[in-house]
């Protein structure tokens, strides 16, 4: 743990910025909100900032810690936290990861919302035991006599051009094998605030990923008000009727762009955001497949053993005679995140929109 | 190691005497009389320093640093692996029950010094026919807490009901102490519909709301830096009250350990650690575990203040854990207890420990120093209890639990819709189509299924 960087997100920022945006994806995403509430112009670290300061501002047993939150956390994300509500409630802790969650596990069973950071999910290991073995069992263990539901883990995931091996990785699946757990991972700064706060407070402990390729960079509309979205619900982002592609977090804009470019060979695809990986919504993925015959599953992590070999063994199981052709899966290879590689390892809008096509025309 | 202690210790003292100058000799010339220790790093540290530098420090000076002052020094000195005197060991009563004069132990009632003997030889009792009803394999599983029952009720006679304990799991006796009833031990034990955790766990694995008291899980320290969590939940809301956490000599191995003190000593949580130092973790001695000197030494190094307690002494245990609460709450702090003890018993019912340590060791612990005699004999001399008290007490509290296996062996199993609930606060659909798939499963093959697990 010694080696992390802790200059990165400041250092991210400004490379992130001076990317091209994708800006076809994040106005698509805008119109297919559920609500056009007149809200500002916000980038996802924002949405995430605003969403911590509903929450200790509405709920007095909020608590929000973790490494270098009070300064505001080394991507801004609890910027200004600390000056308002005090450092009894927002606070640095000890670099030590299984003891962020440990003692936000103890913290949430005194009937709090326990709030933890952990600063990159690479670093989220350390933490393994105490996520599935302690706050995924502590309601189920006690015959509900005790539970552990205030706590909500946040942890930036996912691949930001040049973080290598250690600020990059995309661990989801590791944490989708345990039940007792929920694992959330928002697509855009207003889907980030909304899934926030239903994930502080729902009663069951949550693995909240933030992709912080988008912390800066996906800039949206968000509404100002305290508002909640459902956990669970996938949402179909984008109506097309010859292939359905399901995907969650940064990952989405890619397969966004993949989409458009189908459109123009006269390929209709839809798009699905799957949100909550664990419990998830099959049913939403299902009538999508049932409609196109085709599916095909983008994530960032290794293909092998991967959250998208679930979501295909599962849609095989429940639509095999619909299917017009094999499951397509376009993901991270299976190997360490190689820095100067990320370019060949990363599922990109090319290696989709070609499993797009052969999969279309097998 | 106690040779290899004096030999650093010379090293230390030699280094003091030779002074700057001998600084600059390079290690070949060093006096033959050193050579046997020349793979200690201390030499090489020797050829690398500059003696000018140290000429010209003023040793007054300071260095601010965080954390306050640092005195600057010219002597290069290491500080020692080890005290020249292992930390001492508070106790109240000694080896004959007599009460050591000058020891300060607080006061204890007589009701209350009656309650924690009779709750200790409950519990010894009910780990003796519960082992045997293991035995006899009517439950599946059981480790008992015999040799330390003085650190289970002593320490849940020093606390509140509103103390939250958060336990490892060998400390039934601190459910016991809370009122926890000998029929929901049984209940637990044999995993029936009256188990509060409905059956999920294996026999042992204990949890009370009502007693305030955590469920145990049998990961080894993950359940100590919950109590600092929790402990800080109490501060943040004013209670009167602090967590209280217990774990053995292997669990201060684990990370968890570290990372609960660490953060209790920073958070400033009012939360005690008991450590049972019971010198075994399955058939682990503790010379295999650690070089320190025990756990309490580990304290200061957190900054959390410690002591050291002859675990089978239970005035000793409840004098230590009443004024480790009294501190902990009013100073918002953490304290270290380590309790001195042995474990009498194997490790579990799936252990025999005569494999791998002498049954004389085990024999001397649990006549020689058993914590319940030891206890017995004071309150006899004190008059409040005697000979015939002691037989109503054996033959009832056996009765009772006799009473309580039998009972719970007719209880139910807790029926299948149990395996599926409390997972999440309400079913997800994935469980709910699993409880529809494993209904119609149990139908097409009942034989495959218990039959005492209602549907």
């Amino acid at each position: 743990m010694a080696a992390k960087l802790r200059s990165y997100g400041r250092g991210l920022a400004p490379l992130l910025w001076r990317r091209g945006l994708s800006n076809a994806s994040s106005s698509t995403m805008i119109q297919q909100q559920q609500q056009q509430q007149s809200g500002k112009s916000m980038n996802l670290y924002s949405a995430i900032n605003q969403a911590l300061h509903i929450v200790l501002e509405t709920d007095p047993r909020a608590y929000v810690f973790g490494e270098d939150v009070s300064f505001g956390g080394v991507f801004r994300c609890t910027t200004g936290l600390v000056d308002r509500f005090g450092k009894n409630r927002v606070f640095n802790t000890p670099l030590c990861e299984q003891g962020i969650v440990g003692f936000g596990i103890g913290l949430a069973a005194m009937g709090n919302r326990a709030i933890a950071e952990i600063q990159f999910a690479d670093y989220i290991y350390p933490a393994f035991d105490q996520i599935v073995n302690e706050a995924a069992k502590f309601r189920y263990r006690s015959g509900n006599q005790f539970n552990c539901g205030g706590l909500t883990i946040r942890a930036p995931y996912g691949a930001v051009e040049h973080g290598g091996h250690y600020h990059s990785q995309s661990p989801e699946a590791f944490f989708c094998h345990v039940p007792g757990i929920k694992v959330v991972i928002p697509r855009s700064p207003r889907e980030a605030k909304g899934l926030l706060l239903s994930c502080i407070r729902d009663p069951n402990p949550v693995v909240f990923f933030e992709p912080k390729l988008l912390y800066r960079k996906a800039v949206e509309e968000v509404p100002e008000d305290d508002y909640m979205l459902p956990l669970s619900e996938a949402e179909v982002i984008r109506e097309g009727s010859d292939i359905t592609l399901v995907g969650w977090g940064a990952q989405l804009s890619i397969m966004e762009q993949a989409c458009i470019d189908a459109e123009k060979d006269g390929i209709s695809c839809e798009l699905i955001d799957l949100k909550t990986l664990i419990p998830w919504d099959k049913e939403t993925v299902e009538t999508s497949v049932r409609k196109t015959g085709r599916l095909l599953i983008s994530h960032e992590a290794p293909v092998t053993g991967g959250f998208g070999a679930e979501i295909s063994a599962s849609i095989v199981e429940r639509c095999f005679l619909r299917l017009e052709a094999p499951v397509a899966r376009v993901c991270g290879l299976d190997t360490p995140f190689p820095l100067v590689f990320e370019p060949f390892y990363v599922p990109n809008k090319n290696k989709i929109l070609d499993a797009i096509k052969s999969t279309v025309n097998y | 190691m106690a040779l290899c202690f004096a030999k650093s210790r010379n090293i230390v003292h030699r280094i003091s005497k030779l002074g700057t100058l001998g600084l600059l000799r390079s290690s070949p010339s060093l006096p033959a009389s050193s050579a046997r220790d020349f793979k200690n790093p201390i030499h090489g540290a020797l050829c690398i320093c500059s003696a000018r530098r140290f000429q010209s420090t003023d040793t007054k000076q300071f260095l601010d640093f965080p954390g306050g002052k640092v005195p600057f020094t010219p002597e290069m000195r290491f500080i020692s692996e080890s005290a020249e005197e292992r930390i001492p060991c508070y106790r109240v009563l000694d080896d004959n029950s007599q009460l050591i004069m000058h020891g300060n132990f607080g006061q204890v009632s007589p009701e209350v010094a009656v309650k924690i003997y009779t709750d200790m030889v409950t519990l010894q009792i009910m780990d003796k026919i519960f082992y045997e009803a293991q035995r006899q394999g009517r439950i599946s599983f059981y480790l008992t807490t015999i040799g330390e029952e003085a650190i289970n009720i002593a320490s849940a006679a020093a606390l509140t009901i509103d103390d939250l304990v958060v336990p490892q799991y060998r400390e039934p006796g601190v459910l016991l102490w809370r009122g926890f009833s000998l029929q929901e031990f049984a209940d637990q034990c044999f995993s029936n519909k009256s188990d509060g955790c409905k059956g999920r766990q294996m026999p042992i694995h204990y949890g009370s709301r009502e007693h305030n008291y955590f469920t145990v899980a049998s990961t080894i320290g993950s359940q100590l830096p919950h109590a600092v969590g929790a402990a800080y939940s109490m501060k943040m809301d004013g209670k009167d009250a602090c967590a209280v956490t217990y774990f053995g000599d292997g669990g201060s191995s684990e990370g968890d350990f570290h990372a609960a003190l660490n953060f209790a000593a920073v958070m400033e949580a009012p939360v005690i650690f008991i450590c049972r130092n019971n010198g075994w973790a399955i058939s682990t001695p503790t010379s295999d575990q650690f070089r320190s000197d025990g756990i309490v030494v580990r304290g200061r190094a957190y900054g959390v203040r410690s002591i050291r307690v002859d675990g089978n002494d239970a005035l000793a245990m409840y004098g230590a854990v009443r004024a480790a609460r009294e501190m902990a709450i009013s100073e918002h702090r953490p304290i270290l207890i380590e309790a001195l003890t042995y474990r009498v018993g194997h490790h579990s019912t799936s252990d025999d420990s005569t494999k791998y340590r002498p049954i004389d060791e085990i024999e001397w612990w649990r006549k020689a120093r058993d914590p319940v005699t030891r206890f017995g004999k004071w309150i006899q001399s004190n008059g409040w209890w005697n000979g015939e008290t002691e037989l109503e007490l054996r033959s009832r509290v056996r009765n009772q639990i006799l009473n309580a296996v039998q009972k719970a062996e007719k209880v139910d199993k807790p029926s299948v819709s149990e395996l599926f609930t409390d997972v999440y606060d309400v079913l997800p659909s994935n469980l709910c189509e699993q409880d529809e798939l494993l209904r119609r499963t149990i139908k097409r093959h009942p034989q495959d299924y218990p039959k005492d697990v209602p549907l």
